[in-house]
Formats: structure tokens, sequence, C-alpha cells
């Protein structure tokens, strides 16, 4: 009986629980608007809306490849599942276009949208939180300006229960901290500018950050390098695996036209992303540079010395294949963009994940059309997963001092699986700004 | 000596092994299809299959192969007897110049063996790689099409006789 | 055909008097290029070529087994000449295509045709030799009715034979004889009528396609001879370099080394194997240091460097009286350096024995090549021979001549040995001749009516043609210790054009005063590409009318009309926006353009329509459709024009959209094709339409340019209509095209 009434109170508690639960998460729907309601825009706001939505890569994600911008449907692959994005245009029926500003600015700062339903975590609104009211109301002028477009959303593919959308209100109450942006006083004013670009509407954690089982960052890791789309984005913090140290200047350089002489070629994923930022101010972009060097710290330079690598040892297998099939456009002969950079200088052979040489070695860097832009051919099908092996090793143990990586054969045999399904981007050069989000992105 | 084997048949080669395949095919084979177009991967004029696959042979060093078989244009007919992407060509007049149509037609050949129904949208992407200089472009495409559409049904046919 | 050759070859062997009859009336001829300034001989003018070579046996050989040799001074470049041609031969002779043997230049057995360029092979060489073998055949029915005793008359030509009504036949071979024709050219020729002929005017496939497909020999880096060496020439990294010291010692005894040729500031490798070479020439890349090259001018404003450059000026035309106007409008075109980048770098061969040197080449004109590289080595032109094999498409004056004195340079060094020269890409990127860059000023005047009162225009541009020519066309001659100094270029004003080509609109307009604003200096390499001044002009002028025409509040099209009383033009714009279907609306985010030109003023007439679809956002611009008509004249090979005219529009797509030769002051950036993209298969239209006007009895007109000006204006007008911005500076790219939404 003493145990009946434990029992009945413990189920008391767990309904109490489950309502508060319920009554926390529950968002109330906001009343669509007409679009004559919208009124008017600023063309300065509206300006000023592109640039930042031009930071905060919208068309990317929003844009499937062919598709029109914006209208959604691009196919994000998370851990849980397939997770297509929706259709921003200012379409009243299957876009925003029924979206007054504050349903626009509950979406960025709560991930909630307008019918008061939680949007999955892959819209990251744990950064986009930090966005200002007054960017906040840029970017609905941008958005809501664009053309709209008749596109209905994809059904997402999660298995339940995350196909529960009440549920994520349990993942934000561990993991998003609403509010706004809050500057150092300590820093000056482009690095505070920075900083609100970069944890914020630049959202680089969300790609650069590891995440817990959650799928949420892991706190205390921010900016140690994560992984997006079957690439690795490197630490872009102290644990930055660049042999040559950033510097404010190069990162400005980098992020303002795709490439740097000592660091190499944007590409995967980042190709986008510096695309756009071609776009942005340059106050902007130094601003992000600014922030992300303190971030990275003072570090000296690594090995860059070449080793020979003795026969026998680990990799000399690879010398022949390197020799033959790299070096006559690796030796650094030819200026960057359009020459091969000097492996010695890669982030990719130094970095400890070996990821993003593998898609490279399998998929080459195609050219953005019409524009001069740096090409590698595919080797997928000139190369072996075993000769990969032997070439990777014998770079790594030639052009870097660090230990070798394991299970190179598993990796590369896995890459290579993946075909087409790897996401690969044309490096645009500084000529393309912005990137055009529906472009293909299958290998070639 | 390296061991290659181009078109069914095996030869032994005296070539250093970090010579390219390309020269290897035109100097030592004496084969003149795949050509000599940038020596770099980027125009494509140079392609071959190597297990099927499409690869630029110019920037494949012959040590590579191992026990992989080259597949050149010259494999996939001949002048008595053209293989279906030849007669296509062919019958499409799909050429000016020409330089870059044996390349066109092992890339589209590569395509073809492993996704024979391609819509064109995929030919086009599939394509991308190999520069036409005199715009012979659209006749490329409709050529494929057609090679397609001899292949499949060179396919139907000979499923048709091993059916008992 | 190629299996009968030997026998042809032991016919053609006590061949004499006829190469005194080549070389004696083969002098004198015009160095007939893009620029034609020939004069006749005296005398009833003859057709075509004719002019410049009446002999017939020049043109046509008859053996004793009845097959016919055609020989021709033109090339195949993929344009389809060698087809065309035997298609008019195999009619005109009444002899089946598979008995005749088409020989293309050389300059040891065809006549002189200067260079096959200005699409004025058809317009000469296909006219030469339709009238030659027309004669020839007329010649071969006199020799059989004399013969059978009857009047010419009653017997008639077919299939290699002539036929008597009562059924004797006596065959070509029968009838023909060393002297039969050995005789001059008539000025008029009985031709065969329409309903006679097979060829001209029917569907017949190209004969050099099956070899191209199969693998086949086809093209110079296919030419292979016996104990053949591979050299890789070594150029500086910049034009206009010098050698400054170079160590040799290293890469003399690197594997298959043969030689290191070095004549002042020539530099070559040569080799056993080509990889070796390739090797060889990387490694001693290495070991040369080279002065500074000469400084280049400033990218960022050519119009200004172009403006402030010129030497001369020159009147095009000046004629009229304007009527009275009401509005001026006025605006400012410009084009960059472009390249013709020819798939196949350039390549030769070359053989130097102990009276002859040969060469083997892509060359477009075998003979001046020769004599310019007869006096480079100081040679009599007779010890030179050289021999047309085709290349990659060239599209006017690329490095093939080049790579050919190249060739015989190192042959030379290396007598009794063929070399074979292949250009690197890098090299033939950096070192052909370029397109020049023009600009061109329009200035007109609409009557209130909205009809044009007035048109001035110029335009500021080098030379189109510094082809070989003299020595010091040549890259080799002018590196040599005995350097060939590079010719100073002069302007040539002349009905066909050359920088000036097509800047004389077409239309009916009261006054046009046109200049050319000739500039000597050539800072970068420039010679002919593809149209010449034709690609600018034309883009400049369509591009001008649709000014004219949205002040004038007249639709495009119908103002081009207002403007052309000239029937054949008419048709070919009307033809074009009817089948684009002009007058329907367009989807949002498309627009529409048009344009139209007689190329030259003088051959075939071209319309293009196009659709073109773009995203505000990025400024990508895609041209989803074009709609083309054409008159060529009298049809010889539809598919051919077809071919031509389609190719066009894709490559003037690709220059329009995308292409600059890249370069700052330090040097040229443009080595390869990531530095200088051009248009892939993602970019490529969903259609492209050709109608072409059937002509029967008209002259033949050249049609292998006709496409590229209207192809780039009608590009700029559909951006101007789906902006409603005017982008006037090629090329078109994505950046402009942004900027031109906001205007």
């Amino acid at each position: 009986m003493v145990w009946g009434r434990f029992l009945w109170g413990i189920l008391a508690l767990g309904a109490l629980a489950g309502l508060g639960f319920v009554a926390y998460a529950w968002e109330r729907e906001i009343a669509p608007i007409e679009p004559s309601q919208l009124g008017r825009f600023d063309a300065t706001e509206i300006r000023q809306g592109a640039a930042l939505a031009a930071i905060g890569n919208c068309g990317s994600c929003h844009t499937r490849p062919g598709g029109a911008t914006h209208a959604g449907g691009r196919a994000l692959a998370t851990p849980f599942g397939t997770i297509h994005s929706s259709n921003i245009t200012p379409d009243a029926e299957t876009g925003i276009g029924g979206w007054s500003f504050e349903a626009f600015a509950r979406a960025m700062r709560k991930g909630v949208d307008r019918a008061g339903r939680h949007l999955y975590p892959a819209f990251p609104y744990d950064h986009f939180t930090l966005t200002s009211e007054a960017d906040n109301r840029a970017l609905y002028a941008f958005l809501m300006t664009r053309a709209p477009i008749n596109a209905t959303a994809l059904q997402n593919n999660l298995p339940f229960p995350l196909n529960e959308r009440l549920l994520i209100a349990g993942w934000k109450l561990l993991y998003l901290k609403q509010g706004d942006f809050r500057p150092d006083p300590s820093k000056g004013s482009a690095w505070n500018r920075g900083a609100y670009l970069t944890e914020g509407l630049a959202h680089c954690g969300a790609c650069h950050t590891p995440r817990n089982g959650m799928g949420a960052e892991i706190r205390g890791r921010s900016l140690d390098g994560g992984e997006v789309e079957g690439w690795v984005a490197y630490a872009i913090n102290e644990k930055s695996p660049s042999p040559v140290p950033w510097t404010v200047d190069s990162l400005h350089f980098y992020l303002r036209n795709g490439w740097h002489a000592e660091h190499g070629i944007s590409r995967g994923p980042m190709a986008p992303v510096t695309a756009n930022l071609g776009e942005v101010s340059d106050a902007d972009v130094r601003a992000i540079a600014v922030y992300v060097a303190d971030r990275m710290g003072a570090r000296n330079p690594t090995a860059t010395q070449k080793t020979p690598v003795a026969d026998g040892a680990q990799g000399a297998g690879g010398k022949p294949i390197f020799d033959a099939a790299c070096a006559s456009c690796h030796d650094g002969s030819r200026p960057l963009p359009f020459g091969g950079m000097d492996l010695r200088m890669s982030s990719a052979v130094h970095a400890p994940d070996p990821t993003n040489i593998v898609n490279v070695v399998l998929h080459g860097l195609s050219p953005a059309p019409g524009e001069r832009s740096p090409i590698m051919p595919s080797y997928g099908g000139v190369i072996s997963d075993a000769q990969i092996v032997d070439l990777l090793t014998y770079m790594r143990a030639a052009f870097t001092d660090k230990p070798a990586w394991s299970r190179l054969a598993e990796l590369v045999a896995k890459q290579r699986a993946r075909g087409d399904t790897l996401p690969t981007y044309s490096s645009d050069g500084h000529l393309s700004a912005p990137a055009r989000p529906n472009a293909r992105v299958t290998a070639w | 000596m390296v061991t290659l084997k181009v078109n069914g048949t095996t030869h032994e080669l005296d070539v250093e092994p970090d010579t390219p395949l390309l020269y290897v095919l035109r100097d030592n084979l004496g084969l003149n299809g795949a050509k000599f177009g940038c020596g770099l991967g980027q125009c494509g004029a140079c392609t071959v299959m190597v297990d099927g696959t499409a690869v630029l042979s110019c920037v494949m060093p012959v040590m590579l192969i191992a026990n992989r078989t080259v597949t050149t244009v010259e494999g996939l007919g001949t002048l008595d007897n053209p293989g279906p992407m030849q007669r296509a060509f062919i019958a499409e007049q799909a050429a000016q110049c020409g330089y870059c149509i044996a390349g066109m037609m092992m890339r589209a050949q590569a395509l073809l063996q492993k996704h024979p129904d391609a819509a064109d949208a995929e030919i086009r992407t599939h394509m991308e790689p190999n520069l036409c200089r005199c715009g012979t472009h659209m006749r490329i495409l409709k050529a494929v099409r057609r090679a397609a559409d001899l292949m499949r049904a060179e396919a139907k046919q000979s499923a048709l006789r091993s059916t008992p | 055909m190629t299996e009968q050759l030997p026998t042809r070859r032991r016919m053609l062997g006590g061949t004499g008097a006829l190469l005194v009859s080549f070389s004696l009336s083969g002098t004198g001829l015009a160095q007939q290029g893009e620029v034609q300034g020939a004069k006749q001989a005296t005398g009833p003018k003859l057709p075509g070529a004719l002019g410049e070579q009446p002999m017939l046996d020049a043109w046509i050989r008859i053996d004793a087994n009845g097959a016919a040799t055609v020989f021709t001074g033109k090339v195949e470049l993929g344009q389809g000449i060698k087809t065309a041609l035997l298609q008019v031969a195999a009619d005109e002779l009444a002899l089946p295509h598979q008995l005749i043997t088409l020989v293309t230049a050389d300059t040891a057995r065809t006549c002189n045709e200067g260079y096959t360029a200005g699409s004025l092979s058809m317009q000469n060489s296909a006219t030469a030799i339709r009238h030659a073998a027309a004669q020839t055949r007329e010649l071969l029915i006199a020799e059989a009715a004399r013969r059978l005793n009857l009047a010419e008359g009653d017997v008639r030509a077919e299939a290699g034979e002539v036929h008597a009504p009562d059924g004797r036949r006596l065959g070509y071979g029968e009838l023909v004889s060393d002297t039969l024709l050995h005789v001059s050219a008539q000025a008029t020729s009985r031709l065969r009528p329409g309903a006679e002929r097979r060829y001209i005017g029917h569907p017949f496939q190209r004969v050099d396609i099956p070899a191209k497909v199969t693998g086949g020999e086809a093209y110079i880096q296919d030419r292979r001879l016996p104990g053949m060496l591979h050299a890789r020439v070594l150029r500086p990294p910049q034009p206009e370099a010098r050698i400054h010291s170079v160590n040799t010692a290293s890469v003399e005894h690197m594997p298959g080394v043969a030689k290191i040729v070095r004549d002042g500031d020539f530099l070559a490798v040569v080799a056993r194997g080509e990889w070796q070479a390739i090797k060889a020439s990387r490694a001693l890349a290495r070991q040369v240091r080279w002065t500074a090259p000469k400084s280049l001018p400033n990218p960022n404003d050519l119009a200004g460097v172009l403006e402030t450059s010129v030497a001369q000026t020159g009147v095009v035309t000046d004629i009229g009286v304007a009527s009275p106007g009401g509005r001026t409008l006025e605006a400012t075109y410009t084009r960059p350096y472009q390249m013709h980048g020819s798939i196949g770098p350039s390549c030769a061969v070359a053989r130097a024995d102990p009276d002859l040197l040969t060469i083997w080449s892509h060359t477009q004109g075998v003979f001046p090549d020769r004599a310019a590289i007869a006096q480079m080595l100081g040679l009599p032109v007779e010890q030179v021979r050289c021999i047309h094999v085709e290349g990659s498409g060239c599209y006017g004056h690329n490095g093939a001549d080049d790579a050919a004195a190249d060739a015989a340079v190192i042959a030379r060094a290396m007598p009794g040995i063929p070399i074979r020269v292949q250009w690197t890409r890098e090299q033939e990127h950096l070192f052909e001749p370029y397109g020049p860059a023009m600009q061109g000023k329009v200035r007109a005047t609409l009557s209130d009516d909205g009809r044009i009162a007035s048109w001035k225009y110029a335009v500021w541009s080098n030379t189109h043609s510094t082809r070989p020519g003299p020595a010091g066309a040549l890259l080799a001659a002018r590196q040599l210790a005995k350097a060939a100094t590079a010719p100073e270029p002069k302007q040539e004003i002349n009905p066909s054009g050359n920088g000036d080509r097509n800047a004389v609109p077409l239309y009916d307009i009261p006054r046009k005063h046109v200049l050319w604003h000739f500039i000597k200096d050539m800072p970068l390499r420039v010679s002919a590409l593809r149209g010449l001044g034709a690609y600018l002009n034309v883009f400049a002028l369509e591009s001008f009318m649709d000014e004219l025409a949205l002040a004038a509040g007249v639709d495009p099209v119908e103002f081009r009309l207002r403007h052309l009383t000239e029937e054949r033009a008419r048709e070919v714009v009307t033809l074009a926006a009817e089948q684009f279907g002009w007058n329907k609306p367009l989807a949002p985010g498309r627009g529409k353009g048009f344009a139209f030109a007689r190329y030259k003023n003088l051959a075939a007439y071209c319309a293009v329509a196009v659709e073109v679809e773009i995203e505000q956002a990025t400024g990508y611009a895609r041209v989803a459709r074009a709609v083309s008509a054409v008159d060529s004249g009298e049809i010889v090979n539809l598919d051919g024009i077809r071919n031509q005219i389609e190719g066009g529009i894709l490559q003037s797509l690709s220059w329009t959209m995308y292409e600059s030769v890249g370069f700052d002051q330090g040097g040229i950036q443009s080595s390869d094709w990531s530095s200088y993209p051009i248009l892939r298969f993602g970019a490529v239209p969903d259609t492209v339409e050709v109608h072409v006007l059937a002509r029967p009895g008209q002259a033949f007109l050249g049609t292998g340019e006709a496409s590229q000006g209207p192809t780039a204006a009608a590009i700029g007008n559909a951006i101007a209509s789906a902006t409603g911005g005017r982008l006037r500076d090629l090329p078109l790219t994505r950046d402009r095209i942004r900027a031109a939404y906001a205007t």
C-alpha cells in the first residue's frame, strides 16, 4: 500500500513534470500577416540585410542544387536522419510570406516557427539568437523582398521519437542560451564586431565545434573543430593544425578571396562561405579575422622542412607516387590560386583527421563556370585505395613531424564508397562573389 | 618493365614507371585516340577508361595501373566495325575539328556503362571535365543520347538471344 | 581512296613540266588571307582562285585508271572543307567520290592559295575546283566525241565514263593524256544542272570523321616517322624575355637526351622518348635564367591605352549626307584580348635532308610559312617543302606557324632525323597571338520619324594579321642569333576588312562615316582570331541598334527591318525572329536579344536570337536557347553549314560571357584553362537551332565566321532586356551582369 501510494506519487510527479514540460515547450502561433501589411522596406536596410544574409549563408542551406534561391529542399544529413531545409522565400502559402517580423525574430531567437512549432537545431538558432533586433529587421527586409517561390517543404526523414518537435524544447532547455550578444569591454570594437558575427550570424561554431550525442555543440570546446557533410572543419582556435599560423591579415585575405598562398584553397563546404564573404564589407570580414585570430592566439610555425623518408620506412612506397602524380603541380613553383600549393604548408596534411585530403585526392577541385578558379583533376579513377594509403602515409611522414594517421585504409574506402553523395563545391576565385547557392555539388 | 592491359591485349613495355599513361598509349602503343590537350588534367582530351572509370590519362603515371584494364576509343570498335558510341557520333556528325571527340566518347562510355538510362542533365554534368573549343557541344550531347539508345537496343537484343 | 594512291603517285611521277608551271605562275599570287587585297591576272576574270592559277591540271589530274586527284591550296581545319570540295569535284567531274583523292595544301603539289582563312575557301577554292572540274569534264567529253566521231552534244559524262547513245563508252582513264588538261581555264563553264547533281546540296557525311572516332591517324600529333625524336622548346616564362644564362650540363646526360639545341635565345631539348623530352625540358627550365620581360600595359585601363596609342587614322567609309536629325546617341564598346585557345597545342614534324627540308605542319598557310622559314634559315624556297596535316581547330593564326619554324630550326641542327616539336599548353596560351583588344565608339542621330539619320563609328585596333609573311613574324626567327625583326604592321583598308571588318553597318543609313584608329604597338602579340574585327564591330553596332530602337520606341527586330531593303538580309532577319517566336512573352528572370550581320558585308548573312536566364542575386546568366538563320548562297553541304554556325554560336557564347586574357604589368597570367576558363557542358544552352535558307544558283558565301559577331550582340541585348542595364564591355561576366541590375 505504501508502494502503491509511492507509485501514484511518482506517476503524479511525472504527470506534473510532463505537464510542466509541455507548458514550457508549448509556443503560441503568431497570426499570419497579409502581404499588404508588409509595408515598404528601406533600400539601405535591404542592402544591409543582403550583406548579413551573406554572412549567415542563408542561401547555402535554404537552396537545393538546381533549385530556386531560398526555396528550401536541401537535404542535410545528420546522425539522426535527414532534415530538409525550409522555404524562406516570401511565398504566402509555402514560404514565410505570412510571417510578421515578430515571428521571424522569434525563429532567430528561440528556434520556433510562426505556427509555434520548434525548429530542429540544424537551423543554428543557438548562434542566431545573438543577432540584434536591428540586424534581424535588416534580414527580414532582405528576405521579404526576394522573389516568392511556391515550393512545398520536403518531409524530414527522422525516426520516432525524434520526429516529435515538442521534444526539441528539451534540447533547448539544455543547450540554447538565448539572448543578445554581450560585448567584452576589454576588447576593441573590431574584436567585438568579429565576435558578434562569428558567434552569431556567421555561426562558425556550427561546423567548427564538435557535437555531443544530442547533436549539440560541446560547451567548452568551442571552435575545436567539427565535421560537416563528409568534410572536416578544422579547429580555428589555439588547436589550429595549420603549420603556418594564421594572422589577422592572412585570415582576412583568405576569407575575402577564398585562398591564401600559405594556406591553400577554400574548398568543400567552406567554398561558398568564402565566396559569400567576398560580398560583405571589408570591415566586417576583417572583424571576423581579428576575432578568430585572437581565438587562435600566437603560435610558432611548426616544421616545414621536408625530411627524406628512408627506404623501408613507413610511407616509402608513396614517394614515387607523389613524385609521379603530384609533384609537377605541387612543387610550389606556380603561385596560388592557380598553382598547386606546396603541401608542406597544408593544413590538410597536418590535421589530425585526414578526411579532407582523402576527399580532394578522390574528387579534385572543380572550377566555377566561366570564372578564373583553380582546377585539380579528380584522381579517384587513377589511384587505388592502397596507393592512396601509401601516398598519404608518405606525405604525412615527409611533410610533417606529426604522428602517422591511423586507419587510413578504412577511411579511404569509406569516402570512396560515398561516391557522388559527397558534396563538392566549385572553388570560386575572388571574382565570383556571391556563391551560387543552387550550383551543382557533385564531384566532377 | 611495366605490364599493361589495353583494349584486351596485354603488353610488356620498357617504360619509366612515372610515364603518364597518355604517352605510353600514344608513343609506345601507337594508339591515336587519347590526345594531348594540356597535360594538366583540365581539358579531358586524354580521357580513357580504367576498369570502366573515366580517367585523365595525362595525370596517371603507369606505375599506378597494376592489374587494371585500360580501354581507349580503339577498344570501342574499328573503322570497319564501329561500336555503338562510334556509330552514334558518325550518325550525328558530332565533330568539327574532332580533336576532343575521342575523349568525349570515352567519358560518355564510362557513364553509360554504369548508368545506361542517364538523363540529359546527368549527361551534361558528367561531361563537364571535357572541353570542346569548336562549340560542338550540342551534337556531342545528341550523339551520347543516340549511343545510349543504340546500347539499350543492343542489350535488349543480346538478352533476347540469351533467353532459352 | 587511299588504297589507290600508289598508282597515282606513279602517274604523277613524270610531272616535271607541271611543277614548272606551278612555280612560274605561283609567284606573285595573292598572299591571300583574311585580308583580300588580291589582284587578278589581266584578261577575262576567271572564277574563284582560277584567276590566280588558271591551268586546269594544277587543280585536277586524271590517271590511267580513271581515278582523279583534286588539288586544293586550302586545308581542313575541321570546318569540313575537304568534304565540301570533294562533293563539288565529284558532281562536276561526274565521277563517284570514291574515285577522287583530294590533296590539300602542299608546297610541292598544290597551288598557292595563301591561307585558309577569312571564310574564303568556298568562295575561292571551291569555285575554282568547280569550274576546273566542269571544264575538265567538258574536255573529256570533247575528246570522247572526237574519237567516237560524234557531236559533243550527243555524248554525256556519267560515273567516270563518257557514254554514246549507241552504247559505246570511253572511260576517263582511256581519254586522258599528259596534255589534255594542261590548258588554261576559260572564263565560263557549263556547270551540271541541279537535277543531275548527286553531291552538291545533298546529304553527305564528312569524310574525316570515321577515322577520328576510331583512332585512325588524323592529326599532325599522330604523325610518326621512323627514327623520329621528340623535342620540347624552352620559351621564357613571359614573352620577350631573353636568356641571361643557361647551364645545360646536368640535362645533357639525362636519360634519352639526344641533343640540346641553342641558337641565340632559341633553346630546345631533343630526346628519344616523349616523356624523356618533357622531363628534360622541365629540368632545363630550372637551369635557365631569363632577363626581365618587357612591361605590359595597365590591364585596368585598356581603353585608355588604346586611345593613347593611335599611330594613324584611316577612313573606312565617308559617304552620304545626313538627314535632318533629332536625338543624338553615343556609346562606347570594348573588347579585351582574347585567345584562340586551340584544344591541341601546336605541333610540327620536320626533317632536314641534304637538298630538302620537309615540314609537316597544321599552319593555315603552307606557302607563306615555307617562305618565312626559308628566309629565316637562309635557304632557297625550293629547298623547303611544307605539307599541311590537320591540327585541332585553330580559329585563325595560332602557334602552328611557329611550331613549324621551331621544328625546322631543330631539324637543321640534326640533319636526317625527323624531329617532332610539341608545344605545351602553357606555351600555346602564352605565345599564341591573341585577338587584339579593341574599342568602338558609335554616335548616331535619330530622326523624328524613328529612322537613323546619320551614323559615325570609330574603331581602335591593332592590325589583325601578323602572319608570316616575313621571317620576322616567326617567334623562332626573332630568337636566333641572326635574329629577324618583327615586321612593322601597316594599316590596310580594303573591302573585306581587318580591324575594320564589319565596321560599316549594312543598314540603309543616309550618312555613314567610319574611321579606323590604327594602333601599331603590340605590347601583347596579336594576330587573326576568327572574325577579326567583326566580332567587336558587330557587337558594337548591333548593341547600338538596340539602344537606338529603345530610344525610338520600336521593337528591335522591327527597327532593323526598317533599315534593310536588301531582300536576302530581310529574309534572314525575319526567319530568325519567326523561328524564335520573337513576339511571345518570356518567363520572369529571362531576357531575349536579337542581332544580325552580313559577314564582311560580302559573305554569309546571319541573324541570331537568344534567350537568357539570369539569377539576379548572383548575376549568373545562361543562354537557354539560341535560334539562328543563315544564307550562305548555294548550299554544298547543308550539315556543314549548320555545324559551322552552331559551333560559332557556342564559341562566341564562351568569348562573350567568359573570356579575357588575364595579365598585369609583370606578365600574362592566363597560362592554362584554370586561368582562362571557357565554356563547359554545364552552361551549354538547352537548344540551338540553325535555319538555312536555300539559294540555288547563287555564289557560295563564306560561313565559318558569320555567327560570332551576331551572337555576342544578341547576348548583350538579351541581358539588357532582362536586367534593364546595358553592358558595353566584353566579356559580359557575372559581376557586370549583377551590376547591370542596379542601373
